[in-house]
C-alpha cells in the first residue's frame, strides 16, 4: 500500500474552476500537521491559504508560484520518509487531474430559487438528504459565499443549506416587513417551510447568528443546535465604522478599507472580492436597504436587539470567536449562553470561517455530531 | 447569477429597464425601430445591428424612427432634455458625429455653464465607435478623445456587457449630458450580467487585471488586446496591472497613478489617431503626478496618424494588436532606470 | 362717454404690450450708448426696431411654452418675462445677471419663463425647439414652441431639417423669420435664393404666412392662429415678419451697406411702437400721457438697471470652475 498523500488543488465553494499558486508557505522535508496553512493560493474570488487536510511530511511541491491550476490538479506529495524519491516521482507521473463532471461544473444548476412570503430567494442544498441538515446564515451585507469553504466540508458529514437572505446576494431587494430580528428570524422559519425542513443545526454569522438566535427564542423547535460565529446579539457594541462604511461605500477605493476591517490580514481583500460586493450594492436599492437595516439593528455602533442573551441553557451552542474581530468585538463571547462551548480563535478576524476554515468545520461537525 | 450575455443584449436590456421605469426615458434614432411607415413589418431591423430589435414591442410610445438628419434629432434630443425628458439619441456611428457636433459641443455641453447652472440636459447619445469591421475611414473612427475635450461632456466606452449596462442606465440617470461609445467588435462579447437594474459610478476604472512590474491604461477593445499581451508576457515572468478607464469623462486619474505609482512602468493604450489622444493625456498626467515613480519611459500604442483604412490586410495592420502592445510592455521593462 | 375699443386686447393689455415695446427699445437704446462708452465687455446685437414681432408672438404665450431664440435675443428676452435688471447684469458680466455672469449677451437665458437662450450659433435653435416641442406632446398640455431665426440663419441646414422633422413628427413648432433685410451686412436677397420664405415653408408641406413685422396687430393676429392650430394638434407652421434692424449686426457695425437715407426712413417711417402708439391714440382708448407716464417709468427702470448692473460685484475664481456639469 502506498503511503503517499496528495495536496490537491481544492475546490473552494460552487463556481471555482482553477487557482493560481501563490507562494508555497512550507518547505519540502517539513512536518505537516491537520489545518496548517501550507500554501498561499488566489481565484478568481478570494486569495487564502490552502491548509492542509492531512497530516504527513511534505515530499515534494509539485506546483510552483504563478502556476494556474485546476481542481483537484496535484500540488504536491506528502509520504513518510521511507517512501522512496522513486516511487515519489511515479507518482507523479501517474498522476491524472480528475475531470470536474457536467453536473459539478455547472454552477447555475446548484443555486436554486423559491419564492417565500413573496420575497425570491436564492439558496443552495448540498450533501444527502437524510439527516438534520446545516442551515448557514450570512451576516450583513453578506451572502452564501461567505461560505465559500464550509459547504463542501460540512456537506460531507450534513446536508448543508445556504441561503442568501432577503435583499442580500441574489434574493431579491427587499426586507421582510418590519425590519428587525424578529422579522428575518420569521422570514428563515418560512423559508425552511417552504424547502420542507423541520429542524436544523442553526449555524450563523455576525447578524445570521444573532437571526439564529431569535429562531431559537421564537420557534425553538426548529432548532436542532446553534453554532454563533463572531454574533451579533451577544452584547451592545458594533463598529460602526463599519456598518456605516459597508452601507456607504461606492467606490472600490471607499470599500476596499472597509472590507478589511472584516479580516485579520487585509491582505484576504481580494480584488475579487471587492468586485463581487460592489456588483452586488450597486444594484437598484441594495444602497437603501443596507442603509435601512444597517440604521433599524446596528445605530450609531449600538446593537438593538440581543436575543444571544435570552438564550437558556436548553439548546446545545457552541460559540466561535476571532481573537482580532474588529466588528463585533470578541469580550461577546463571554455572553454565551450558560453550557454553550466557546471557541476563540487567535488571529482571526470576523470572517473567522473564511479565514480559519478547516478549523471552524471541524468545530461545527464535532458540535452537531454531538 | 451565472446567466451570460452580450454586450448588444445588455444595451438592450438597459434602455428596456431604463424605459419602464421611467416614461420620461424616450429613445430616438435612425432606424432603431425600422419599417416606420412602410407597408411592411414594423421593428422590421431594431437598429442598424439590431441591438435595440424588440424594444418597441414594448414600449412603442418611447421609441422613435428619425428621419436621416443627425442635426435635427440629435438637437431635438437635446432640447427635450432640457425640458424634462431624458433621451438617448442614438446617432449609429461616432463618425457621423461630423453633421451634427454643433448641437453637441455647442449647446448640450454648455448649457449648464452658459446659463449659470440653471439648465440640466440629461441626454445620452450612443454611437458606435472602433475599427475592425472593414467599414472604411468614415465608419470606424475611436473618436472619444474629441468628446473628452469638451468641458460639460461625459464620455464613457465600455469594454464588457457588465460594465454596458450599468454603465448605460447610469448615462441615462445622469443629469449630465453623456456620449457613450459602443465598440461594434464587442457587440458580441459575453459575460455575467445581473438581470436587476444597476448602476456603475462614473469616473472609476476598473482594474481587470493585477500585476507588479508595468501598469497598461486602455479602454474599449484594446482592453482585451492588452489582456491577450498579458497573458503572453505572464509566461515570460511579467506580470502587467490593466486598467480599464471605462469612462474618459470624468477620467480616474487616481487608479491610474496609484498603478503606476506601484509598478513604475506605463504603457497607454489606445485605439484613437496617436495627436492629442487618450494615451497622451494620461501620460501627461503621470509625468505631472507621478514621473518619480517612473522606472522607464512612457510608450503609448496607438493606430499610425492615418484614416482608417479599408482593406482588411491594411485594418489589421492599422488596429494595435496583442504584438504591439507586448512589444511596448517589453520595452519598458528593458529600458529600466 | 366710453370709447368702443376696436383691439383684440384689453386696455389693460394694451398697456402691458406698449411697456415691453418700449422697454426693449429703451434698454437697447441704452446699451447702445453705454457700449460706446465703453462699459460693455465683448459684442451685442440689438433688437431695436423689431419690438413688435417679439411682443405680438410672446402675448399668446405662457411660461409652459419655450422659445428659442437668436444671437439679437434681448427682445426675446423682455417680451418673454425674463428679469430687466436681471439681463442687464448680465449683459455687464456680472454676477446675479440672468446667467451669473457666464453667459453674457449672446447666452440670456430664463428656463423658468421658458425661455431657452438666445444662441450665438445661428440656426441652432430649430433642433433646440423641435425638442421642446415633442416634451410638450409628451406632456400634452398644449404647450407650443417658437423657433426664431433671421433670413441669414434661414438658411442653416438645421433650420431646413428641422423644418422637416416637425412636419415628420407633426410638432407644435412655429418657425418665425425674422426678416430685417440683412444677414450681416448681406442683404437677404443676395444669400436667399428664393423670394417667399411662405414657398420655402410649403417645401416642408408646412403652411406659411408672411406679415408686417411692424404693425404689432398684425404680427398678433397671424401668430395667434398658427400658435392655436399648434396647440390644438395641428403641427408646425412658419411666419415670416417682415421688419427693420435699428442698429448695425453688432454695435460698432458702420452700416455702410446700406443706401444712402435708408436708416434715416427706417427710423421715420418704420417705427414700429411710434405705430403702435399711434393706433392706440388714434383709437381713442389710450392718452399720449398716458403712454408718457410708461415712457418716463421705463426710462427709470432702465437707469435703474444700470446702475444696478454696475454696482454689482464681477463673479469671482470660485465661480470659473463651477456649473460645468451637475455632479463629475
Amino acid at each position: 500500500m502506498s503511503t503517499i498523500t496528495p495536496i490537491v488543488m481544492p475546490k473552494w465553494g460552487l463556481s471555482m474552476k482553477e487557482g493560481t499558486v501563490i507562494e508555497w508557505l512550507v518547505e519540502e522535508g517539513c512536518i505537516i500537521t491537520t489545518g496548517m496553512p501550507i500554501i498561499d493560493m488566489e481565484t478568481d474570488k478570494l486569495a487564502n491559504a490552502v491548509e492542509a487536510p492531512d497530516p504527513g511530511i511534505l515530499r515534494r511541491k509539485v506546483a510552483s508560484a504563478g502556476d494556474l491550476l485546476p481542481v483537484k490538479a496535484l500540488l504536491g506529495v506528502m509520504a513518510d520518509q521511507d517512501v522512496s524519491d522513486a516511487e515519489i516521482d511515479a507518482y507523479i507521473a501517474a498522476y491524472v487531474t480528475p475531470v470536474a463532471t457536467d453536473e459539478e461544473d455547472s454552477s447555475a444548476q446548484a443555486f436554486q430559487y423559491i419564492e417565500v412570503d413573496g420575497i425570491r430567494v436564492r439558496y443552495v442544498q448540498k450533501g444527502g438528504s437524510t439527516g438534520t441538515p446545516v442551515l448557514l446564515i450570512h451576516g450583513y451585507g453578506g451572502d452564501l459565499d461567505n461560505w465559500l469553504f464550509n459547504i463542501d466540508a460540512l456537506s460531507e458529514k450534513a446536508p448543508v443549506i445556504a441561503l442568501d437572505l432577503p435583499g442580500h446576494g441574489q434574493s431579491a431587494v427587499k426586507l421582510p416587513a418590519g425590519v428587525n430580528l424578529v422579522a428575518q428570524a420569521g422570514f428563515v422559519v418560512h423559508f425552511l417551510d417552504a424547502i420542507n425542513v423541520t429542524r436544523a443545526h442553526m449555524v450563523g454569522h455576525s447578524m445570521g447568528a444573532a437571526i439564529a438566535s431569535q429562531i431559537a427564542l421564537d420557534a425553538p423547535q426548529y432548532v436542532a443546535s446553534l453554532t454563533l460565529i463572531g454574533s451579533a446579539g451577544l452584547g451592545a457594541e458594533i463598529n460602526s465604522a463599519y456598518i456605516d462604511g459597508f452601507a456607504n461605500a461606492q467606490s472600490r477605493r471607499e470599500l476596499k478599507p472597509v472590507l478589511e476591517i472584516l479580516f485579520s490580514d487585509p491582505a484576504l481583500v481580494s480584488r475579487q472580492l471587492v468586485d463581487d460586493v460592489l456588483r452586488y450594492k450597486r444594484l437598484d436599492g441594495v444602497g437603501s436597504l443596507l442603509v435601512e437595516l444597517g440604521q433599524a439593528l446596528f445605530c450609531d455602533g449600538k446593537q438593538n436587539e440581543q436575543p444571544g442573551l435570552k438564550l437558556g441553557s436548553s439548546c446545545p451552542a457552541l460559540v466561535i470567536w476571532g481573537r482580532d474581530d474588529r466588528v463585533i468585538p470578541v469580550n461577546h463571547a463571554s455572553n454565551a449562553p450558560k453550557g454553550a462551548t466557546v471557541e476563540i480563535l487567535e488571529g482571526v478576524g470576523h470572517m473567522v470561517q473564511l479565514e480559519r476554515a478547516s478549523e471552524v468545520n471541524r468545530l461545527i461537525i464535532q458540535h452537531i455530531s454531538a | 447569477m451565472a446567466r451570460k450575455i452580450s454586450m448588444k443584449q445588455a444595451v438592450n436590456e438597459a434602455l428596456d429597464q431604463a424605459m419602464a421605469a421611467d416614461p420620461t426615458v424616450i429613445c430616438m434614432g435612425e432606424d432603431i425601430v425600422g419599417g416606420a411607415g412602410g407597408n411592411g413589418e414594423m421593428d422590421a431591423w431594431g437598429g442598424v445591428l439590431g441591438v435595440t430589435k424588440g424594444l418597441y414591442a414594448k414600449h412603442p410610445k418611447q421609441m422613435m424612427d428619425t428621419p436621416l438628419s443627425e442635426s435635427a434629432y440629435i438637437g431635438a434630443a437635446i432640447g427635450a432634455a432640457a425640458c424634462g425628458m431624458r433621451p438617448v439619441a442614438e446617432l449609429m456611428f461616432i463618425d457621423f458625429m461630423g453633421v451634427c457636433f454643433d448641437q453637441i459641443f455647442n449647446q448640450a455641453a454648455k448649457f449648464k455653464y452658459m446659463f449659470g447652472g440653471k439648465a440640466e440636459t440629461p441626454v445620452v447619445i450612443r454611437c458606435m465607435v472602433g475599427a475592425g469591421f472593414r467599414a472604411a475611414a468614415q465608419h470606424s473612427q475611436m473618436l472619444t478623445p474629441l468628446f473628452a475635450h469638451i468641458p460639460g461632456l461625459k464620455v464613457v466606452c465600455p469594454s464588457n456587457a457588465y460594465d454596458t449596462k450599468g454603465l448605460l442606465i447610469q448615462s441615462i440617470r445622469d443629469n449630465d449630458p453623456v456620449i457613450f461609445c459602443e465598440h461594434k467588435n464587442l457587440y458580441a462579447h459575453e459575460c455575467e450580467v445581473p438581470e436587476a437594474s444597476y448602476t456603475i459610478p462614473f469616473g472609476e476604472a476598473n482594474i481587470v487585471r493585477e500585476g507588479k512590474h508595468c501598469t497598461i491604461v486602455t479602454y474599449g477593445l484594446m482592453v482585451h488586446r492588452s489582456l491577450d499581451a498579458a497573458a503572453v508576457l505572464a509566461k515570460e515572468g511579467v506580470e502587467v496591472e490593466i486598467v480599464d478607464l471605462r469612462t474618459l469623462s470624468p477620467l480616474d486619474m487616481d487608479t491610474v497613478l496609484e498603478s503606476v505609482t506601484k509598478t513604475g512602468r506605463l504603457v497607454c493604450v489606445d485605439e484613437a489617431s496617436p495627436r492629442c489622444n487618450i494615451a497622451t493625456d494620461i501620460s501627461a498626467q503621470v509625468c505631472m503626478h507621478a514621473f518619480g515613480a517612473l522606472k522607464a519611459q512612457i510608450e503609448m500604442v496607438t493606430p499610425p496618424h492615418t484614416p482608417v483604412p479599408f482593406s482588411p490586410v491594411l485594418e489589421d495592420m492599422y488596429i494595435p494588436s496583442a504584438a504591439q502592445i507586448a512589444t511596448a510592455v517589453r520595452k519598458t521593462i528593458k529600458g529600466s532606470k | 362717454m366710453q370709447v368702443q375699443n376696436p383691439f383684440p386686447l384689453s386696455r389693460d393689455e394694451l398697456l402691458t404690450v406698449y411697456r415691453q415695446m418700449r422697454t426693449i427699445r429703451e434698454f437697447e437704446e441704452r446699451l447702445h450708448i453705454d457700449f460706446g462708452r465703453g462699459d460693455i465687455p465683448g459684442f451685442v446685437h440689438l433688437y431695436a426696431g423689431e419690438e413688435a414681432t417679439a411682443a405680438g408672438i410672446m402675448h399668446h404665450l405662457n411660461d409652459g411654452d419655450r422659445i428659442a431664440s437668436t444671437h439679437r435675443g434681448h427682445g426675446h428676452c423682455i417680451a418673454k418675462g425674463v428679469d430687466v435688471v436681471g439681463m442687464m447684469k448680465e449683459i455687464y458680466g456680472k454676477k446675479g445677471g440672468s446667467c451669473n455672469g457666464k453667459g453674457g449677451s449672446m447666452h440670456i437665458a430664463d428656463l423658468s419663463r421658458g425661455m431657452m437662450g438666445a444662441n450665438g450659433i445661428l440656426g441652432a435653435g430649430g433642433p433646440l425647439i423641435c425638442g421642446a416641442a415633442l416634451a410638450a406632446k409628451y406632456r400634452n398640455k398644449g404647450e407650443v414652441g417658437i423657433c426664431f431665426f433671421g433670413d441669414g440663419a434661414s438658411n442653416q441646414g438645421t433650420i431646413l431639417e428641422s423644418m422637416n422633422l416637425a412636419g415628420v413628427w407633426n410638432l407644435p413648432v412655429i418657425f418665425v423669420v425674422e426678416n430685417n433685410g440683412y444677414a450681416e451686412s448681406t442683404s437677404r436677397d443676395y444669400g436667399t435664393a428664393v423670394d417667399s420664405y411662405v414657398d420655402r415653408a410649403a417645401g416642408f408641406g408646412l403652411p406659411g404666412v408672411t406679415v408686417d413685422g411692424t404693425d404689432f396687430f398684425a404680427v398678433h393676429e397671424a401668430a395667434g392662429a398658427v400658435i392655436k392650430r399648434a396647440r390644438e394638434g395641428g403641427g408646425p407652421s412658419l411666419l415670416e415678419c417682415k421688419m427693420v434692424r435699428y442698429f448695425g449686426h453688432f454695435e460698432g457695425d458702420a452700416q455702410t451697406y446700406r443706401a444712402p437715407g435708408e436708416l434715416d426712413d427706417i427710423r421715420a417711417n418704420h417705427n414700429c411702437l411710434k405705430i403702435l402708439g399711434d393706433q392706440l391714440t388714434a383709437a381713442g382708448i389710450i392718452s399720449q400721457s398716458e403712454l408718457t407716464k410708461i415712457d418716463e417709468e421705463v426710462m427709470v427702470l432702465i437707469e435703474h438697471s444700470v446702475k444696478e448692473a454696475k454696482a454689482a460685484p464681477f463673479p469671482t475664481l470660485a465661480d470659473l470652475t463651477t456649473d460645468v456639469y451637475i455632479n463629475y
